[in-house]
């Protein structure tokens, strides 16, 4: 069947190859349109000022951070299932590329904190939850990190991004729990009632590129993946040869 | 299929009594932490009331953590775990079984020392009462969601910290009901929800985490 | 005589590395395959794979025709597996870890078999004695006990012999002969040379 074609890794290196410039191409120029709408389109806040401006990078990575970890627990999901090692590469090659996402969402909400709350860090809801995804997302690394053995990586990778993945709904709702219990900052991140139409669509716009990136970023990290665990194989020999 | 989980709980429970002096140690390590608190905080009791319950909780999960890499480490040193999973009987009834054994051994005792460090931290009868019980509900979520950690990094090295990493994440929910439950005594809110949902976050680990770490132990023996 | 236990095109690979491949065999009730092969060539990992511990990258193992992955249960109940590793509690005396052995295979432990199987393997001294303070060859000796207890059709066995004295040696290749005569199955590797009086074992040899 088609799917099981893609799935070789003799397939799969020179599709990747080919497919990742124009991923490439198109992140960069959303993110060139969805700046430019950012920072010189869209209205300036009359509460906030200018320095709200940062929630153009902000949310479209805290939405890609999470929706990263969901996308690997699926790859996870299908190499367990059907035992497919690509899967595997996949769920592995979006791994740093996720944790960079939640550094830089942690990151931008502490820029935007300071002016806002007059703090650096606030033990907001969402601030919470996403440090707990970077937990999740070092325990992965680190878990794979560990072991020798790529089969057993693999694996056991995806076993614990799948435990992840049940725990991470279970842990925002606590999380929400908490802060509410506690008064919290009432400021939230997103007011996404008196957000203008042009803040909207520079947002997507710049969740758009995000994908992109993340799609040629993952792609090129796979590739690397890919040949080192092939390099035994005749098709890689084969290639090796052949280049200069 | 019931002999076989008792089996494998009394046999654990068996080896820990003739090993007393590690079990001690876990017990002890509990007691240690959560004294250390008044020292580097000041002991003014308002203060040691607020943080009582996360500073109990918050040990409660570093002395189930430090004893959890071992849960599968020695019999898969002295090859007993191979026998183990040899066994007609299904694999995450072992599971299971190791982690009803850890908590009886390292969960039951922290039942019983917890009030006297609740008393430390000049907590009510009424808050005492609800951390106890907060912590009978919650310490087997510990002991069932540390099986898979402990499964996960299996014979790697530095296994202790790894345990620690990967595992303390998926511990939060745990912390956040069953320290705000106490704390909802304290501040006359009621604690019902809070250990309401801690039962139900019991629930789902122990439907969930004997597959999830059979499935981690079998990958790791491969 | 129908095939009790068979092999065919059996693949193993090592992180990168292939062990072997295109590994088969056929057993019937009453014979013996002796495995050999140097060191590191992956005679660990074929026994592995046949007592269902770890999964072959290619090939399946059939217990009375049947996958043993399909069949897990029976197969789990009619063999078993003695690895380097013992299998023995150090904190709990050799009587006590037959029975919890026994316990956890779903049977319960004949004690008066138990006992004339530990005395017959030349333990009828440390009974009671926390497994700790037996030597290493004391070890291997309760190990084999619990086999000899265990009442099973197929022996998986990794090197029996290490650490065994020569009448230790003796001992255990009677053990195999009889079981083996008896109408049961073994499978095992072994460095020493093996002399199984009247029987012809067939040979595998392990290797790329």
């Amino acid at each position: 069947m088609n799917l099981y074609h893609y799935a070789s890794p003799s397939t799969f290196y020179p599709w990747a190859g080919k497919l990742i410039p124009w991923f490439a191409a198109l992140a960069l120029i959303l993110a060139a349109a969805g700046l430019y709408i950012g920072f010189f389109v869209a209205p300036t806040d009359f509460q906030q000022g200018e320095g709200y401006r940062i929630i153009f990078i902000h949310v479209p990575a805290a939405w890609m951070s999470m929706f990263i970890y969901v996308v690997m627990a699926f790859w996870s999901a299908i190499g367990l299932a059907f035992n497919t090692r690509q899967s595997f590469v996949m769920a592995r090659a979006l791994a740093p590329t996720g944790a960079m996402f939640t550094f830089v969402a942690l990151w931008t909400g502490a820029l935007w904190g300071k002016p806002m709350w007059g703090a650096w860090w606030v033990w907001d809801a969402r601030l919470t939850s996403e440090l707990i995804l970077l937990f999740l997302y070092v325990g992965v690394m680190a878990l794979q990190a560990a072991i020798d053995d790529p089969r057993r990586a693999d694996r056991a990778g995806a076993l614990l991004n799948l435990v992840g993945v049940i725990n991470v709904p279970v842990i925002y709702f606590s999380v929400k729990w908490w802060n509410t219990l506690h008064q919290g900052a009432s400021v939230s991140l997103t007011r996404a009632p008196s957000m203008a139409q042009t803040m909207l669509w520079g947002m997507l716009i710049m969740a758009l590129a995000a994908w992109m990136y993340t799609i040629a970023v993952a792609l090129a990290r796979a590739r690397t993946l890919t040949l080192e665990r092939e390099r035994q194989s005749e098709w890689v020999r084969a290639r090796l040869e052949g280049q200069p | 299929m019931l002999r076989f989980l008792f089996t494998v709980v009394r046999r654990d429970v068996l080896l820990a009594a003739r090993r007393r002096g590690d079990w001690l140690t876990a017990q002890f390590f509990f007691v240690i932490v959560v004294s250390m608190f008044p020292l580097g905080i000041g002991p003014e009791p308002g203060m040691l009331r607020t943080i009582g319950p996360g500073v109990v909780w918050v040990a409660a999960l570093l002395a189930s953590l430090l004893s959890l890499d071992r849960l599968f480490a020695d019999d898969y040193r002295d090859g007993s775990l191979e026998q183990a999973m040899l066994s007609p009987c299904p694999m995450a009834l072992l599971t299971l079984g190791k982690a009803i054994a850890h908590w009886v051994i390292n969960g039951i005792p922290l039942l019983l020392i917890a009030p006297l460090l609740g008393i430390q931290f000049n907590l009510p009868a009424a808050a005492l009462w609800i951390l106890v019980l907060s912590l009978a509900i919650g310490t087997p979520i510990l002991s069932l969601l540390g099986s898979i950690g402990a499964a996960l990094t299996l014979g790697l090295r530095g296994g202790g910290a790894l345990v620690t990493l990967l595992i303390m994440p998926l511990y939060v929910p745990a912390l956040i009901f069953g320290a705000g439950a106490v704390e909802g005594v304290l501040s006359g809110s009621g604690s019902e929800a809070h250990l309401s949902l801690l039962g139900a976050f019991l629930v789902l680990s122990l439907l969930l985490a004997p597959w999830v770490s059979a499935m981690a132990l079998k990958v790791s023996v491969e | 005589m129908p095939s009790m236990f068979s092999a065919n095109e059996l693949v193993c690979e090592r992180g990168e590395r292939l062990l072997f491949s295109n590994l088969g065999f056929d057993l019937s009730g009453g014979e013996a395959l002796l495995v050999g092969g140097g060191n590191g060539r992956g005679k660990t990992s074929l026994l592995r794979i046949l007592c269902g511990l770890s999964a072959p990258a290619a090939g399946t193992v059939r217990w009375r025709g049947e996958a043993i992955g399909r069949t897990r249960e029976r197969y789990a109940r009619e063999m078993a597996y003695l690895g380097h590793a013992n299998g023995i509690k150090d904190d709990l005396s050799p009587m006590e870890n037959l029975r919890i052995a026994a316990a956890l295979n779903g049977r319960a432990l004949d004690v008066a078999a138990a006992t004339a199987a530990l005395e017959r393997i030349g333990l009828s001294r440390c009974l009671d004695l926390p497994a700790r303070v037996l030597s290493f060859g004391q070890r291997r000796r309760v190990a084999l006990a619990g086999l000899m207890t265990a009442g099973a059709l197929l022996w998986i066995l990794d090197e029996p012999l290490t650490g065994l004295d020569v009448e230790g040696v003796a001992l255990v290749e009677r053990m195999i002969r009889d079981h083996v005569v008896a109408g049961g199955l073994a499978v095992m590797t072994t460095h020493q040379p093996m002399t199984l009086d009247g029987l012809t074992p067939q040979t595998l040899s392990v290797g790329t």
